[in-house]
């Protein structure tokens, strides 16, 4: 029993406010956008330089000057503004994105985040993700608790290769909503079927609560 | 004064081997193809130039444009930050040879640093890549109380770009994202050459719109109707072309 990466998606979305400037990391994370509650509409940022850019287009209608930074093709939609490379980075390590939302195959209670390597072999390749962990107020990640055979992802140490350090405030696991306060995991959400022990023998670094813990609900999908 | 090449041919002449040539575009997006291939052309024809430095975001994508100069032997290094794209074979085969050298930067030090190329500034600090492998022997400041990575500038002989309107003083428009690393790299080389798909007279672009000012480009030749990289390769284009 664990949250699809679509379910991830649409808790992340909870937490962004009306108007603020997002940037979702390639994969997953584009997910997010889809989920918006009602009444509320964030802005969203492409480091290759579109701010409030639109859905996918019609298959067939796309325009291969207007991508995003998966390379996918996006739409325009009024609001939209083009600028260069070094503008998207001044907005990324400037302190002007209210959220970045990033996929990660390891997080420390440190808030250290590894995403970009899983070791020395094949091609390495970094793109965007070392600058998006620095600037934005809020670095979030979304992760399967666990790696496919059982280890936990989350860690007191990363193990692999980091983008970035004390980077990543709050986590978006497939069966936990945790906060990073401090250097310590502080739990915040967690699914109701799953006992506090079980989660902390799947979580590879003291779980510390501060306050009530929520349940961790989303519709079915 | 006038700008203007009068073909892709001329454009790509004047450069030579060992050149560090910065390539604008972000994937497909601003990739100026014909000039790429017009190098390939050139090569193809007289073995020139060859020990090429590219500068680019990726590394290529199928067999056209940046990978095809990469599959033609013409490049032994990359600066760039993603080699990966949906059909990298070309930069992957090449790497895991040994007889391709890789840069690997982070895309947005990599902007500042062209940017800072381009506006004489010699280094500079950013928080990117603090505590990673990729800020391994360089500096490291402490700015009111945060870490910071000394990155130095980056320059290069030649930038080939792409842009929508150019005029003959060189003053130029780009179409929607395409614009990403052009602009920048226009400032960062010694020699800038522009593929654009409209040469229009000097005043037709209204100066409130112009993005790369004149100053900035050596070059500007008209391209109309320019390829994109991302229907090249869903038509499963190679270039040069297979011919039997």
């Amino acid at each position: 029993m664990k949250l699809s990466s679509t379910q991830m998606a649409w808790r992340a979305a909870q937490d962004i406010e009306d108007g603020a400037y997002v940037n979702l990391g390639i994969g997953f994370p584009e997910m997010v956008a889809k989920f918006q509650p009602p009444g509320r509409e964030a802005i969203f940022h492409t480091e290759n330089g579109i701010l409030g850019f639109g859905k996918a287009p019609e298959l067939g209608a796309e325009d291969w000057d207007l991508i995003n930074a998966g390379k996918k093709a996006v739409t325009l939609k009024p609001g939209t503004a083009f600028f260069h490379h070094a503008d998207s980075f001044a907005m990324v390590r400037g302190g002007h994105l209210d959220v970045a939302i990033l996929g990660a195959y390891e997080v420390a209670e440190t808030g250290d985040l590894a995403n970009w390597s899983t070791g020395p072999k094949g091609v390495p390749a970094v793109g965007g993700a070392m600058d998006l962990v620095h600037g934005a107020k809020r670095v979030a990640v979304m992760m399967d608790h666990v790696t496919k055979d059982g280890q936990p992802k989350l860690l007191q140490r990363c193990s692999l290769p980091l983008t970035g350090v004390a980077c990543v405030t709050r986590i978006y696991s497939s069966l936990a909503v945790v906060d990073i306060v401090a250097g310590h995991f502080v739990l915040r959400e967690k699914l109701a079927a799953l006992s506090l022990d079980a989660l902390q023998t799947m979580t590879g670094a003291t779980l510390h609560l501060d306050g009530p813990v929520a349940d961790l609900i989303v519709p079915e999908m | 004064m006038d700008k203007t090449l009068p073909n892709l041919a001329a454009a790509v002449a004047g450069i030579p081997d060992g050149a560090t040539v910065m390539i604008g575009g972000f994937g497909g997006s601003g990739s100026p193809i014909e000039l790429i291939h017009a190098l390939i052309d050139r090569f193809l024809a007289t073995g020139h130039p060859v020990g090429l430095t590219v500068v680019n975001n990726n590394a290529g994508n199928g067999h056209v444009g940046l990978a095809a100069l990469i599959e033609a032997g013409m490049v032994t290094k990359m600066i760039c930050s993603f080699p990966r794209s949906a059909d990298p074979v070309v930069f992957t085969q090449m790497y895991m040879a040994g007889k391709l050298e890789l840069e690997l930067v982070p895309q947005g030090t990599l902007a500042e640093r062209i940017r800072a190329g381009g506006a004489g500034i010699p280094a500079f600090y950013t928080p990117t890549s603090f505590g990673t492998d990729l800020a391994k022997g360089k500096p490291v400041e402490v700015f009111d109380g945060r870490s910071y990575v000394q990155e130095r500038w980056l320059k290069a002989d030649f930038a080939l770009i792409k842009a929508h309107l150019g005029d003959p003083l060189g003053n130029l428009t780009y179409r929607m994202a395409a614009r990403n690393f052009n602009p920048l790299m226009c400032m960062a080389a010694a020699v800038t050459i522009v593929q654009v798909s409209e040469i229009v007279p000097a005043g037709a672009i209204d100066p409130e719109t112009v993005i790369t000012p004149g100053i900035f480009v050596q070059g500007v030749v008209a391209v109309p109707n320019p390829a994109q990289e991302e229907d090249l390769n869903r038509a499963g284009a190679v270039y040069p072309e297979v011919t039997a």
